[in-house]
């Protein structure tokens, strides 16, 4: 048993740190340590940066661009990004449709998307959820019916984050309606660009146009952007699904976000004295962080077995990351109090410098604690991980 | 980055189990608890010919030098076992006097299995600070005269020598002023009460009526004893975690086998949806407390990295609160689970579950590690692990 990182694990960190120290705008970085709103423009940049280091896409192998590091690199880098406080690079193309390309898509789709995947040239969004079809996925009732060389779609697709944006999108739609409802499924690559393809918001509770729904009128899609077989999309939605890595916890985060938190107990003051005296305050904190202490230890288990593959001990760093990334925006808002009230979008998307109320970092905290009560819902909501628990760990 | 364990360490826990599994079954244990002694000395002498006794103690003293991620295993096995032998008390004892330095012919019986030792620390006033001392060791011309009582003394009835804390010096609840003793348990002057406390195990009430103290028996130096007392504390800590790993183990796999067994309308009650979802929450809170207790016990193996003191209690403590919660919520849920036949003394779940409850207020509840953490320094810089 020896929990340390090897000195050349040490000396990656450092290599890493580096670059990061040098490489990262200082504005986005600001931008993401205050719980500012990032915008196309900002993802874009930081993408480029990596992309151009070579170092975007950690998990991809070799021989499609990936720099070739091993899964305890690929958490040391995720680690420094989110201390540094990098923007996230998006996942639905990286670290969602890539793999699926990589593993099932024809020669041609692997030499046409990777490395404009990679060069960030199209912003690809997913395509999954529907009205009917949330939790119960393969529910879904999207049709692509063949017609010669293409096929025609029609339907709706909900929750779309950053469609708005988006080139591409990788959907999950029905070719077949008389089988097993999770056999007719077929994964579909279409350009958002299309006839018959209307983008409408969803604004969320914190009033930031972050999803969408997306419909599909007679939509012509080439039979080439097929991924595999028709019919066969659901295992390949699974692969994808299955193909979250450790980062789900996002344990580095929520490192930065709790180091936030201190200061804001050191500089807050509640009867006169600093907050973090205070023992009904420090109690939470501490209990969070000896259950962020706990996560950090079971994903590094976790990873320490990575060459198995990652299984569905996915489910338990999903359900206790989310709720101390929840826990985390929580405590924040109370560590200002009612500081956090005064609602200031100019500030948060960066168009003016300073907060209307003249406290930049208690600003955007309520809007941060309403948007993150996303994160228990999405990438399957932690009530279907305890059902994955249960089936696939426990054969309950 | 390796969370194995080594072979050696493998071999340690298959042995106890192949031993629990044969000879030591839940009949048996019943057998014990209600004898008189309530404990065994068949099992001893078999914990101390697989070489469990000698494990803890140095080399130099005839044992096998072996650290807390070596005893994390045995703690674990005799936590699945339920085991109900002075095994822990001695064990701590024993980490008391390697610590000390000295003494290294009791260590030696330690490694054979001769001598079993209790600590004798907690006093009524105290709760879970043991540094809230007021048994008092006054000076005299051949040693120490000692006067007080120790409560709830683990297995102090079947002790042959005590390890006892007592005040020299200073406040009662000071630091500095400690002094560390260790004397035979038939010593005049002292008078053991044994009783069993709920988990099945033993503890006594011990008092000192003017106990003379020779010299030779002080561990440590004179009022400085609360370096030892607080790396000790921390070890005996880290140990219960990794017994209250095994036992909750164990009850969440009886639980999850009663879940897969036991039909009501029509189904395994498994198939039930609300309680699917409290056993993958009990699941989470294992996983999350192997994690801690994994990570006090490398914690405690490594003393003499840098900061390793802070490092360490940090961990024992942060383990020690995450524990608490997991064993907590699994031992109620698992009873809970379990329906009526939860709250029987037929069922070994609920045994499991008393013996969840009474680690919980050993050595540190919740209230008391969560503060402890607070108080570390470097609280307000650290993150995470
Ligand atoms: C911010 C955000 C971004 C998203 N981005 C995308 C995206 O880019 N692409 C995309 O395809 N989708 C996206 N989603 C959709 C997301 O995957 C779904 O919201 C999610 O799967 C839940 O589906 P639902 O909203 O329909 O809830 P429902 O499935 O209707 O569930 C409602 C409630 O019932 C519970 N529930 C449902 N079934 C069960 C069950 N069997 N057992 C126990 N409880 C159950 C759920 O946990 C939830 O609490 C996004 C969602 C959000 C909130």
């Amino acid at each position: 048993m020896d929990l340390t990182y090897t000195d050349d694990d040490l000396a990656f960190r450092d290599e890493v740190r580096a670059f990061l120290a040098e490489a990262l705008p200082a504005d986005l970085q600001h931008k993401v340590r205050h719980h500012l709103r990032l915008n196309k423009e900002d993802s874009v940049r930081w993408h480029k940066i990596l992309a151009s280091k070579g170092w975007v896409a950690p998990g991809w192998p070799v021989e499609f661009g990936g720099p070739g590091w091993t899964p305890v690199q690929r958490h040391i880098f995720d680690e420094e990004c989110a201390r540094a406080g990098t923007p996230q690079i998006m996942p639905f193309g990286v670290n969602m449709v890539a793999p699926v390309i990589m593993a099932f898509g024809s020669p041609e789709q692997k030499a046409h998307y990777l490395p404009r995947i990679l060069s960030c040239e199209d912003w690809w969004c997913q395509g999954y959820s529907e009205p009917g079809a949330g939790s119960d996925l393969a529910s879904l009732k999207t049709t692509a019916v063949r017609d010669g060389d293409h096929y025609i779609v029609n339907g709706q697709k909900t929750w779309t984050t950053l469609a708005q944006h988006a080139d591409m999108i990788f959907c999950l739609v029905r070719t077949d309606t008389g089988v097993r409802k999770q056999e007719g499924i077929s994964f579909l690559l279409i350009n958002m660009h299309s006839p018959g393809i209307t983008v409408r918001p969803i604004i969320m509770l914190d009033e930031d146009h972050e999803v969408n729904e997306v419909f599909f009128d007679n939509v012509r899609v080439p039979v080439a952007n097929l991924v595999g077989q028709e019919n066969k999309g659901w295992t390949y939605a699974k692969y994808l699904l299955g193909h979250e890595r450790t980062g789900i916890a996002a344990v580095g985060r929520s490192k930065r976000e709790l180091a936030f938190l201190k200061t804001l107990a050191a500089r807050e003051r509640k009867n006169g004295r600093p907050l973090i005296e205070d023992p009904l305050f420090s109690a939470k904190l501490a209990s969070l962080e000896i259950e962020l202490m706990a996560l950090e230890t079971t994903v590094l288990r976790v990873l320490s077995r990575a060459d198995k593959g990652p299984g569905p001990e996915a489910s338990v760093l999903k359900v206790r990351g989310t709720d101390i990334q929840q826990q985390l925006s929580e405590l924040m808002v109370e560590a200002v109090g009612p500081m956090a009230l005064p609602f200031d979008p100019a500030y948060l998307e960066g168009e003016r410098e300073h907060s209307l109320v003249d406290d930049d970092d208690a600003a955007p905290l309520l809007s941060h604690y309403f948007n993150y009560r996303k994160t228990s819902i999405y990438g399957g909501s932690n009530e279907i991980q305890r059902n994955i628990i249960t089936q696939m760990i426990l054969g309950l | 980055m390796d969370f194995n364990f080594n072979q050696e360490q493998l071999q340690f826990a298959d042995a106890l189990k192949r031993w629990i599994g044969r000879d030591y079954s839940f009949e048996t244990r019943r057998g014990i608890i209600h004898s008189d002694t309530g404990t065994s000395d068949t099992a001893w002498a078999t914990l101390a010919e697989l070489g469990m006794t000698a494990l803890p103690v140095p080399e130099e003293h005839g044992g096998f030098n072996g650290n807390a991620v070596d005893m994390f295993v045995v703690m674990q096995e005799l936590g699945r076992g339920l085991v109900v032998e002075p095994y822990f008390a001695t064990v701590l004892g024993a980490e008391f006097l390697r610590l000390a330095g000295g003494r290294g012919d009791l260590l030696e019986q330690v490694a054979t299995g001769e001598l079993k030792l209790a600590c004798a620390l907690g006093e009524r006033q105290s709760r879970h600070d043991m540094f809230d001392i007021a048994t008092r060791a006054d000076a005299n011309g051949d040693g120490w005269v000692l006067n007080g009582e120790k409560k709830v003394v683990l297995h102090g009835g079947q002790a042959g020598m005590l390890v006892v804390s007592a005040r020299s010096s200073g406040e009662q609840r000071g630091q500095d002023g400690v002094s560390l003793f260790v004397l035979p348990a038939d010593t005049a002057g002292i008078t053991v009460s044994d009783y069993r406390t709920l988990d099945g195990q033993r503890a006594a009430d011990v008092r000192f009526d003017k106990v003379q103290v020779p010299r030779a028996n002080l561990l440590g130096a004179e009022g400085r004893g609360a370096d030892i007392f607080d790396a000790a504390l921390d070890y005996g800590a880290g140990l219960l975690c990794a017994e209250a790993l095994g036992a909750m183990e164990a009850i969440f796999e009886a639980t999850l086998e009663y879940l897969k067994t036991r039909q009501q309308f029509g189904a395994p009650i498994g198939k039930f949806q609300a309680l699917q979802h409290r056993m993958a929450d009990m699941y989470i809170h294992l996983e999350q407390a192997r994690s801690m207790a994994l990570l006090a016990a490398v914690k405690l193996a490594s003393p003499d990295a840098e900061g390793a003191a802070t490092e360490r209690r940090r961990a024992v403590s942060a383990a020690k609160y995450r524990i608490n919660q997991a064993a907590r919520y699994v031992g109620q849920q698992a009873v809970q689970l379990h329906g009526g036949m939860g709250v029987t003394d037929e069922l070994p779940a609920a045994h499991y579950f008393k013996r969840l409850a009474t680690i919980e207020l050993t050595l540190g509840d919740s209230d008391h590690h969560l503060a402890r953490f607070i108080a570390q320094p470097g609280f307000m810089e650290r993150t995470a692990a």
